[in-house]
């Protein structure tokens, strides 16, 4: 039967059969290779349009701190800076844990891909548990954005500055971390797949990809910590 | 982590990395260095450099965006059309920051709140008012307005608003 297969006119020209017979190759493809570049360059795509999501947050957060300075000075001071550094901590050392998973699952290391799949899942709940004592102290304190906003003592009483600077705050650091409950969702997905040994070095591409995603969730909060928590 | 920065600079030189992508000793370091980073922008934060303050941490963070682009996300390693792509996402970032800017800083009624020397009501259907009629007293509004016949650096005084 496979001898005389003809619908794969590169059968036998590469002679590189164990890519033609991965049951992961779609016909579609020429080549594995072609697959993988395909699907990783979609990837980079999708994060490109992340960039811009973020990136116009990050354009209307500064255009509104030029117009209310010294409200957006003043309302930073009611983040805590430890809590955010803890947190850009747990997220580099999970953006490492992922790319060591990554290596491992090119690498045909089955255990190691769970073990470190699984501390990056751990350090994203520490993260969002480090989020939910944020969140519950500023709603206790009436920080909220827009109308909701109802904090006392403020320096100059009325003005629109501090809900302006919380909505930024909840908008992003929430859709932040909706990004990261995502990526809870995929990496407990992609764990499930390599604890079954579905990756190897022959196909790894939801390893790669899940982990291209996770890293660009840690390069956004890269910037989102200095601009939210460390501003003057 | 000084070897660090010297990677980095390596990356436009160069597919010396052709062996094995990454690896373990460079994910290590990488890790190290963006912590590293991480403590100096913190404690940049502490230092009051005025409006250097943002300009550090901004080029702190996009330090470190970099090292886990090049690093983490193997655009160091990988086929440049990825990275292109990222940087297609960043280019039109630029744009768009760009012309916000263009437009927040064209607009004289674009002002820092609560910065008003004097109150000037706006009335419906005339122009707003000038810089130079609300912030007679910055150096800055005075040099950039187009009559200031005052030499940079030279205080002028408070006039009242003049029409």
């Amino acid at each position: 039967m496979s001898t005389t297969s003809v619908d794969l006119p590169s059968h036998g020209g590469h002679g590189d059969a164990g890519h033609i017979d991965d049951p992961h190759h779609q016909h579609h493809f020429t080549t594995m290779e072609q697959q993988f570049d395909t699907a990783k360059l979609g990837m980079w795509l999708f994060l490109a349009t992340e960039i811009l999501l973020f990136g116009g947050l990050f354009v209307g957060f500064g255009m509104m701190q030029g117009r209310y300075p010294r409200e957006f000075v003043e309302a930073h001071e009611h983040l805590v800076r430890w809590q955010g550094a803890l947190n850009t901590v747990v997220l580099l050392f999970s953006s490492f844990t992922m790319v060591m998973a990554v290596q491992s699952a090119k690498n045909n290391k089955k255990d190691k891909t769970v073990f470190f799949l699984f501390l990056t899942i751990i350090c994203a709940c520490i993260f969002l548990v480090v989020k939910y004592f944020e969140y519950s102290h500023k709603f206790e304190e009436g920080w909220l954005p827009g109308k909701f906003y109802s904090a006392k003592g403020d320096s100059i009483p009325g003005s629109h500055g501090y809900a302006t600077f919380f909505a930024f705050y909840f908008m992003m650091t929430g859709l932040h971390g909706i990004h990261i409950l995502a990526g809870i969702g995929l990496l407990s997905w992609i764990l499930m797949r390599a604890k079954r040994g579905e990756f190897s070095n022959a196909y790894y591409t939801p390893v790669d990809l899940v982990g291209l995603y996770w890293h660009i969730v840690d390069l956004i909060w890269i910037y989102l910590f200095p601009l939210y928590y460390l501003i003057q | 982590m000084s070897t660090h920065t010297e990677t980095t600079h390596d990356h436009a030189g160069g597919d010396a990395g052709a062996h094995e992508h990454g690896g373990t000793a460079v994910n290590v370091k990488t890790l190290l260095a963006l912590l590293v980073l991480t403590a100096i922008t913190v404690g940049a934060a502490y230092v009051n450099l005025g409006s250097g303050n943002v300009v550090v941490a901004l080029l702190i963070a996009t330090i470190k965006a970099s090292l886990v682009a090049l690093f983490f996300m193997h655009l160091r390693w990988d086929k440049p059309v990825y990275g292109i792509v990222a940087m297609a996402g960043f280019l039109f970032l630029g744009i768009f920051l760009m012309f916000c800017v263009l437009d927040a800083s064209s607009r004289n009624y674009y002002l820092p709140q609560n910065m008003h020397r004097t109150e000037v009501p706006l009335t419906p259907g005339t122009a707003p008012p000038s810089l130079t009629e609300i912030l007679p007293e910055t150096p800055d509004a005075a040099a950039a307005a187009p009559g200031a016949a005052a030499p940079a650096g030279e205080k002028v005084p408070v006039t009242e608003p003049k029409k």
